[in-house]
């Protein structure tokens, strides 16, 4: 369990990021590690690339750009979720409340939506950040286990939500013309707002993970919590601070998905926590934190969604199987990992 | 910033001086292991105080038949835990058994419940292989299944709710004996067995050892490997059973909505029983106690008309203030 971990943010060309603890090798042995490390932290791109030539050519529908248009607009919301969750997992938490945050975030903002487009938005992200506020707090000054915690406020933030709704009986619209509704289903040459929004954040996240003092402390802290504390790094509130992160994006893709509905959901979100852990998982961060990239992760919910949506093209399939096959991809992505992190170590 | 570099680490043993009031906060060492005792005690007495028609048996017969299910599966996953795991597929792989119920009913009773069962321990297996031989986290290994084993049920189901006609598996759950449902018969067998393997046995001891420290386990000569997936697999026996139990007391096999959260009711019930999660020590009596708290809680707060949403956020403070004070010195 304590192999020394890469602190390697992702794809960008930092070459002397790459672990300088590693035995020399030969030339050969060399390429072959670099082809495994490689293949770790670009598999997904290759597999989801692999999925969706292979269904262009089987499915011609697949390929049209409406079908494009509604696979990303259907992973925006997921993606926004797991930009989060990928930077708390590199912390080596993880954040199970987001699902129960997103349907929160969701209820909120459809309640203000009547109140403007503001507080349509600020509300949900003031209760949400809130709450991973609340999450950061506990684990990080009380020492708590972070999958105690979130698991807690899953339940708590559920509670609130249907204590908003009368037990659920109630469902918020958001008015018809708002411009928060705009946000949800407005587009860019057909491309909804969520998606250049999530685009948008995944950009700042990779130039925060990968640019800035704090990406850097986030890797330490996965890395080795003792040894980030020992070189004075603010590791308490380097925590909060991503727990608080993420409660604000679980709450922001719960506002937009209320906007793209027209209306606060309650029964969204449900499970939506392993989804995004699921999509963090493929895309190569390791779960025990110290390693991990944010554009893994986009690769990761775009391959979730493609599967999706590919057994949706194949009418005769139930669609009971989209569980299955990304069950399946979850198990071979993980156990490829394992055994290409094992293989790059004994070299 | 001249923050000094040689501040402890986080993890010591003993608050520093410098911890905040909140970090030092902590109940006295009997609670970690008697508190939950305490509070079902304590909601008890209230109870029995200001709840009309609480302390009737017929009360007590329907709080245990909710909550035998869940204390079935929280046994499996106090061992789980104990190896330092955690199983989230239970509630996945009580819908798996279930499925495979109304397929083989047709042979007779005993072969439905050999397969349902059967297909617990196949779960089990693969996600202690995850772990044991692959080395996956546990997270991460059953995490796979959970996403998988409902899809799996569904797929076998036909994605349908079934009906079930079979008066033998009826009686199972709705039966009961000398006046206590059979549920809760099989519910409070099995705990008294886990304890005695807890307790008892060198497997018991074993998964303790694990989870305690694994490679001064794999050192002192210990079947690691074996220990994992033995725990895994009679959590997937025992996610089975609570899902054919729970199937019967429904009378149909409904793949998609059986056991949904119910890894999450399991963790919880384990946790606030006292078993910590870093592994290394496991309360059986603790788990039941924290299963039945949690549904006492409930209970008792929907007898005075509080909402759902009331209880639910009423359980998570008490999941996180539970937790808190008893926290392990040595936090994860």
């Amino acid at each position: 369990m304590n192999e020394t971990k890469p602190v390697t943010a992702a794809p960008a060309p930092v070459p002397t990021k790459t672990p300088a603890a590693r035995p020399a090798a030969g030339p050969e042995q060399a390429g072959r590690q670099r082809a495994a490390e490689l293949l770790q932290r670009q598999g997904v791109l290759a597999v989801l690339l692999t999925v969706v030539i292979a269904a262009s050519f089987i499915y011609p529908t697949f390929a049209s750009l409406d079908n494009a248009r509604g696979v990303t607009i259907q992973a925006s919301f997921l993606a926004v979720v797991a930009l989060g969750m990928t930077m708390v997992i590199i912390t080596g938490g993880i954040d199970l409340s987001v699902g129960s945050v997103f349907a929160l975030g969701g209820v909120l903002a459809a309640w203000a939506s009547q109140y403007g487009f503001l507080a349509a938005l600020l509300l949900p992200l003031v209760v949400c950040g809130g709450i991973g506020l609340l999450n950061g707090l506990l684990i990080a000054r009380g020492n708590m286990a972070p999958f105690i915690v979130t698991l807690a406020t899953l339940l708590g933030a559920r509670g609130l939500l249907l204590a908003l709704t009368d037990e659920g009986a109630t469902t918020y619209l958001v008015p018809k013309d708002s411009a928060f509704g705009e946000l949800g289903q407005g587009s860019v040459w057909g491309f909804g707002y969520p998606i250049i929004i999530a685009l948008v954040l995944f950009g700042a996240g990779g130039l925060v993970l990968q640019r800035t003092s704090f990406g850097q402390t986030l890797f330490a802290v996965g890395g080795s919590s003792d040894a980030a504390t020992l070189m004075g790094l603010p590791v308490a509130r380097t925590k909060i601070l991503v727990y608080t992160l993420s409660g604000l994006l679980a709450g922001l893709a719960g506002a937009l998905n209320a906007a793209r509905l027209s209306s606060g959901v309650t029964i969204v979100g449900v499970g939506m926590e392993l989804d995004a852990i699921s999509a963090v998982v493929i895309g190569g961060t390791l779960l025990v934190g110290g390693a991990g990239s944010i554009s893994g992760t986009l690769w990761g919910v775009l391959l979730l969604a493609v599967i999706q949506n590919l057994i949706n093209q194949i009418g005769s399939l139930n669609s009971s199987y989209q569980s299955v096959v990304s069950g399946g991809f979850l198990i071979v992505v993980v156990v490829a990992q394992r055994y290409l992190a094992r293989s790059r170590r004994s070299t | 910033m001249t923050q000094t570099a040689v501040a402890p680490p986080a993890k010591s043993d003993k608050p520093s001086k410098s911890a905040s009031p909140l970090a030092r906060l902590r109940a006295p060492a009997w609670y970690q292991r008697y508190g939950v005792y305490v509070a079902v005690a304590v909601v008890l007495l209230f109870n029995a105080l200001f709840t009309e028609h609480f302390m009737t048996a017929d009360n007590f017969r329907t709080q245990l038949v909710q909550v035998a299910p869940i204390v079935i599966v929280a046994l499996g996953m106090a061992l789980v835990i104990g190896t330092e795991g955690v199983d989230l597929s239970v509630g996945s792989t009580m819908a798996l058994a279930a499925a495979f119920l109304p397929l083989y009913l047709g042979y007779g009773l005993v072969p439905a419940l050999v397969v349902s069962l059967l297909a617990g321990a196949v779960v089990g297996a693969v996600n202690g292989a995850l772990v044991s031989l692959v080395g996956l986290q546990p997270i991460v290994a059953t995490l796979a299944l959970f996403v998988g084993g409902r899809g799996l049920a569904l797929v076998m189901a036909d994605g349908q709710l079934k009906q079930i006609v079979n008066p033998d598996l009826l009686s199972l759950g709705t039966g009961s004996f000398l006046g206590i449902p059979l549920v809760v018969w099989i519910a409070g067998v099995l705990a008294v067995a886990v304890a005695f393997l807890v307790q008892r046995t060198t497997f018991g001891r074993q998964v303790v050892a694990v989870g305690g420290n694994r490679s001064a386990a794999a050192l002192a000569g210990l079947p690691v490997k074996r220990v994992l997936i033995g725990v895994y697999v009679i959590c997937g026996v025992l996610a089975g059973l609570a899902g054919i139990l729970a199937t019967a007391r429904l009378t149909a096999s409904d793949p998609s909505s059986l056991g949904t959260l119910m890894e999450l009711s399991a963790i919880t019930a384990v946790v606030v029983g006292g078993t910590p999660l870093n592994g290394g020590s496991v309360r059986v009596l603790g788990t039941v106690a924290g299963a039945l708290l949690m549904q006492l809680l409930r209970a008792t707060l929907v007898k005075h008309d509080l909402p759902d949403s009331t209880a639910q956020i009423a359980q998570a403070a008490i999941i996180i203030a539970a937790v808190y004070v008893a926290r392990e010195r040595r936090s994860r």
